[in-house]
């Protein structure tokens, strides 16, 4: 039986009619190409009128098969698919055709637009007969979710969750849920403490019934895809037996050794070997630091164990390995800092005096490692003058292009807190002052009224190399102030330098384990950054919070709950669609080489190791076709992608290409001498 | 090509005369240049804000200035510059435009490489005595008196000769430099 | 160790005691430096002042000249250093500029291809290829109790990356210490001696080496240890024009740093060029390390 097809030519205003004209090939298509009985064209095929036509003509004339000449299917294959599914017909047996990117847009001349556009419909008439009726598969989503990180973002995702009565469990890989926000003293604008807005959140979820809280775990190894994801967690061994435990804290109190703390306390302060990060931890079990603990370093000791009245301590306690079924996985890892030590005229690491933005809010922190006095290195003298310089490592090709985004905010709220505590004078080295969301403009000018001076010059050189009078013994700040047009050497007691956010070092490796990718400055990379900031490419892999890129709490929160949302989206519809459009591997033909494994960019096949063939994950494989092109047996096919569609579609655009003649005689070459 | 939003032919000579100074119009006005430079607090204009005079067309304004004259090539700048710039380079740009425009005459930067340049060309080699002597007397007379205990104590401590040194194929080297000149690289 | 070496003029003139101290040194390391038959000056910043064609192409004049047997070019100026090398990158990386530098050149005959050579500082040959061990084995007066400030100046670190940290370089300091001597870490080591400043404009160039002088001075060096033949000069040369103009009373010499590394290795104060430099070093070696006038027989 004939196939009957409808051919519909979209004018798109003017956008395709002003270059192709559309009349004509309406015509041409109607009276030259076989199986079109319906060839139209519309001013705007994407309306509800002409959704409407398509719709009316499947019934009315008895179509078959469905062509769209018209914008990029990016845009509206969706919406015409649609189309045809609501008149009965199989929406796979439609095919659009670019004939506005790929030809109006990129022509100049109407007669060779007008010619291109007939090839371009032919190739898609011809393809069309030979496309298939396809089903979506749908896979059921577990409802519960996996979430990676307790940061402030991560929280809020979980807390959300687990409100709406899902099951959730909270990675950590740090031994408390807190994150960075956890370190700070206040936050912008408001200067909230931080504990005080974040400990509340941390309380509920470790007391959530919904919520399993993973901590001092790692992300192992991910497999399976949206609705049905398993997953392995390496629960590190706290030597100390969760279930007996209640947090006492007297092995920490007993623990005779001490150790820097470079996590927390950013190397400011110490802690002890067997310890808890912070007192409001949650959980309150601590983790013994085996390579610092003198029963771990040479078997003595021991008064943890010996102390502890519940008897949790346990030496022997190993890594676990958890396996987790999940339908979706959201990742909240948050950021690192910028290591100053990569810009040596700034001096930090060589002049004591220069200290790094967290470094700076440790400080601050009554609980911290000066209890809240902000001093010089020398653990005792009041700074009388303070140089806080923006821009460390961000907006420079030399180390990140990027703006960081919470510097600028976070300088205002440094120099409010270090004239607060100390009655010095702050000075603000700034290229461009970004205090962009809500109430932040009205912070700055707080600020100023409170006094913070501002000089407008990204800072060249942080030196103590005395020159001028009243430079001895200080650290002088050397850089030019733009607004006046003049070099100036500022000498001043501390420095602080706002150091770049930046992705954490294993960023790509976390992001290949759940097969979703990082930008260029490392930082994972969303499905559209204006209009989907918390989806990735991946189906049921969503990020939120500064591991998609640098951002404040507000902004970390809204994302945590827009990722949870999505989620929830997920889950109450219960089944997810899988894409028909993917790969088939013929297991007769499959000679078991596994060339196809590796190359998939999805990590969609899989080896069967039994019957030594390769499988495709259906609801992995985005029909990319790699595999298809790679496997040397041609064992592999493409849905809707076949090797018949596609020649059909090539004989299609080539209709008018003169027949292939007999082979030409190569020339006789003159032998070399 | 993207259309410049005015008509700027001086920053466009700047930008074709440097290799990399296209990113000229990447610069934020950061300051980082002028911060850095040794120099900078004697300048005219610091770097930063010849580039903004550049950037806003000021052609007599910049070549007239002494802060490419000033430049002592150390490259912190160029280091530093958060867009890359060639800062350094630029300035070389600017100094070469300035000489071939007349807005250097009798300066001593330019003096300076003129001499030095006109010994290269004719020996192939520099000639610390010739130029020194050369350009202190037609640029700055009286300062050669103070320069007198210092050129003899190089002299007696065999540093410093007082003929040139010519190498063997001059005439090789006279032709690279005449065919150079005459492709056109001065600017 | 095979190596084309490109002096530059002035250590044929103001830097005798560098090219002395360089090839005592080479030899006594068995490096074999062949000089560029018939190198033309380099063109300091000068000649880039005047024509930016002709400077490359008087450069790469240099660079064609290189026997075809020899890849790798050392200068130890570290202007020449960057000249060449720079003139190489443009080459490397503009088609334009190597192609009118390649017509220029054709015109005496020669011809560059771009790239070919490995153009290195004097300081990157002896730290990275001769090493640590080499040297320190062949160390018989180690240089204890000297105070020695390394100084780098700038081109040598600066735009050019890859070498050493362009604010804060190391290896200078490093080969220092091999040598038994006690380095010296003051903050402006490689900030900028003036270059031709002080022919240009003296007072500019008198303060950027009083900063440099006052700094080695205020952290107690002995002497300072140049590797770039302005740099010294600007230094040595006119230290007594700093004091007159600033009321200082700074007496420290200023030394290649080949001549220390040749004193440690037991080579004689004259072949070294000991006493070409303006302020004394004899009283204070004397001082520190006893009397150096003769080479110290190897163990």
């Amino acid at each position: 039986m004939a196939e009957r097809i409808g051919v519909y030519i979209c004018h798109c205003g003017s956008n395709i009619a002003g270059m192709v004209d559309v009349e004509e090939v309406a015509l041409w298509v109607g009276t030259h190409l076989d199986g079109v009985v319906v060839s139209k064209d519309y001013k705007f095929m994407c309306s509800s009128l002409g959704q409407q036509m398509i719709e009316d003509d499947i019934k009315s004339e008895g179509l078959t098969r469905v062509v769209v000449a018209a914008c990029s299917p990016h845009l509206h294959e969706a919406t015409f698919r649609r189309a045809c599914a609501n008149a009965g017909l199989n929406p796979y047996l439609m095919q659009m055709t670019s004939i506005r990117e790929h030809v109006s847009w990129v022509t100049s001349k109407r007669d060779q637009a007008t010619v291109k556009a007939i090839a371009m419909i032919s190739g898609a008439v011809e393809r069309v007969k030979h496309q298939e009726p396809l089903q979506p598969n749908s896979v059921d989503v577990d409802p519960r979710t996996l979430v990676v990180g307790g940061g402030i973002a991560g929280l809020q995702a979980a807390l959300e969750l687990a409100d709406a009565g899902h099951p959730v469990y909270l990675l950590e890989r740090e031994p408390s849920i807190g994150g960075h926000m956890a370190q700070f003293d206040k936050t912008f604008p408001t200067l909230d403490c931080a504990a005080c807005i974040l400990t509340p959140k941390m309380s509920e979820v470790g007391q959530h019934e919904k919520i399993e809280l993973l901590t001092y775990s790692e992300l192992e190894e991910v497999t399976g895809s949206v609705g049905e994801f398993r997953v392995k967690i390496r629960k590190k061994a706290r030597s100390v037996n969760e279930e007996l435990c209640t947090g006492c804290g007297y092995c920490e109190e007993k623990c005779p050794r001490n150790v820097v703390d470079t996590e927390f306390e950013v190397g400011m302060g110490t802690r002890k070997a067997i310890f808890t990060p912070f007192p409001q931890a949650v959980p309150r079990i601590p983790v013994i630091d085996r390579e610092n603990c003198i029963w771990f370093e040479r078997g003595k000791c021991g008064a943890c164990k010996k102390l502890c009245p519940t008897g949790a301590v346990d030496f022997d306690q190993r890594d676990e390995i958890v396996e987790l079924k999940v339908g979706n996985i959201i990742l909240a890892t948050g950021y690192d800092t910028f290591d100053p030590r990569r810009m040596p005229q700034y001096g930090y690491g060589r002049l004591a005096n220069v200290f790094t933005s967290l470094e700076f809010e440790r400080m601050c922190n009554a609980s911290g490692p000066t209890s809240g006095q902000i001093v010089m290195r020398d653990g005792k003298t009041r700074p009388q003058s303070i140089a806080i310089i923006h821009c460390v490592g961000s907006r420079d090709k030399n180390h990140n292009p990027y703006c960081s985004n919470v510097c600028c905010m976070s300088s205002l709220k440094f120099g409010h807190l270090a004239m607060e505590k100390t009655g010095a004078s702050v000075s603000a080295f700034y290229i461009d002052l970004r205090p962009n969301f809500k109430d932040y403009e009205e912070f700055y000018k707080r600020l100023l009224e409170e006094g913070m001076d501002f000089v407008r010059g990204k800072v060249a050189e942080v030196t103590d190399a005395a020159r001028l009078p009243g430079e001895e013994g200080k650290l002088i700040i050397q850089a030019e102030d733009t607004l006046l047009g003049k070099q100036r050497r500022i000498p001043v007691d501390m420095v602080v330098l706002m150091s770049a956010l930046e992705p954490r070092p294993d960023a790509k490796e976390m992001g290949l384990k759940c097969g979703i990718s990082c930008s260029m400055s490392g930082w994972f990379t969303e499905r559209h950054p204006k209009l989907d900031p918390v989806a990735t490419m991946t189906d049921g892999i969503f990020i939120a919070g500064a591991c998609q890129g640098p951002k404040d709490i507000p902004a970390s929160v809204v994302q945590g709950a827009a990722a949870a949302a999505r989620v929830q989206g997920m889950i109450t519809r219960g089944k997810v669609l899988i894409e028909p459009v993917v790969a088939a591997i013929h297991e007769e033909q499959c000679s078991g080489c596994r060339i196809c494994n590796d190359l998939c960019p999805f990590n969609a096949i899989e080896f069967d190791g039994d019957k030594e063939v390769s499988r495709v994950v259906e609801a992995l494989c985005k029909g990319c076709g790699t595999c298809v092109a790679a496997c040397p047996a041609q064992a592999i096919t493409g849905a809707h992608f076949s090797n018949q569609q596609i020649m059909a579609e090539i004989e299609g655009l080539l209709w008018d290409a003169k027949p292939a003649g007999p082979p030409v005689e190569a020339e006789e070459r003159p032998v070399e001498g | 090509m993207i259309p410049v939003a005015q008509n700027n032919d001086f920053r466009d000579q700047v930008m074709v005369a440097t290799p990399g100074g296209e990113r000229l119009k990447s610069c934020i006005q950061c300051g980082t240049c002028g911060g850095s430079c040794p120099n900078g607090a004697d300048m005219e204009s610091t770097p930063r804000r010849l580039f903004a005079l550049i950037n806003a067309g000021e052609r007599d304004q910049v070549l007239d200035s002494n802060t490419m004259w000033m430049c002592v090539s150390c490259y912190l700048c160029t280091s530093r510059c958060p867009q890359e710039i060639p800062i350094t380079d630029i300035m070389y740009t600017l100094k070469r435009m300035s000489v071939a425009e007349g807005h250097a005459a009798g300066t001593d930067g330019a003096a300076l490489a003129r001499t030095f340049t006109s010994y290269v060309d004719r020996y192939g080699r520099s000639f610390e005595f010739g130029i020194a002597s050369r350009f202190y007397l037609t640029q700055k007379p009286a300062s050669l008196l103070r320069m007198g205990p210092l050129g003899l104590s190089m002299f007696t401590r065999g540093r410093m000769s007082l003929t040139p040194t010519r190498i063997r194929q001059v005439a090789q080297l006279r032709a690279i430099i005449d065919k150079a000149k005459e492709l056109g690289g001065a600017s | 160790m095979k190596y084309a070496f490109y002096p530059g003029c002035s250590l044929e003139s103001s830097s005798v005691a560098y090219d002395m101290s360089v090839k005592a040194v080479a030899d006594k390391l068995q490096v074999e430096f062949t000089e560029v038959d018939d190198w033309n000056c380099c063109g300091a910043t000068e000649y880039h002042t005047v024509d930016a064609l002709a400077a490359n192409a008087i450069i790469a004049r240099n660079l064609a000249l290189v026997g075809p047997d020899l890849d790798q070019l050392v200068a130890p100026c570290s202007a020449c250093y960057l000249n060449l090398k720079k003139t190489d990158k443009l080459m490397v990386e503009h088609a334009d500029i190597d192609d009118k530098v390649n017509q220029a050149l054709a015109a005496g005959g020669l011809h560059y291809e771009a790239g070919r050579l490995k153009i290195r500082h004097l300081l990157d040959v002896l730290f990275d290829d001769v090493g640590e061990q080499a040297i320190r084995e062949r160390v018989v007066q180690p240089l204890e109790g000297l105070r020695v400030a390394p100084y780098y100046g700038c081109q040598i670190v600066r735009p050019l990356n890859g070498f050493d940290d362009p604010e804060y370089p190391v290896k200078l300091d490093r080969m220092l210490g091999w040598l038994g001597a006690e380095v010296v870490d003051y903050p402006v080591k490689s900030h900028c001696c003036g270059g031709h400043m002080a022919q240009i404009s003296e007072e500019q160039a008198f303060e950027l080496i009083r900063r440099l002088l006052h700094s080695a001075a205020e952290y107690h060096a002995d002497v300072v240890a140049c590797l770039c033949p302005m740099c010294q000069l600007n230094l040595d040369a006119y230290q007594g024009r700093v004091n007159n103009f600033f009321n200082t009373r700074f007496e420290l010499p200023v030394l290649f740093f080949t001549q220390l590394v040749g004193l440690a290795l037991g080579i004689g104060t004259e072949e070294l060029g000991f006493g070409k430099e303006i302020v004394a070093a004899e009283p204070i070696l004397a001082t520190r390390i006893g009397s150096t006038a003769d080479a110290v027989p190897e163990a």
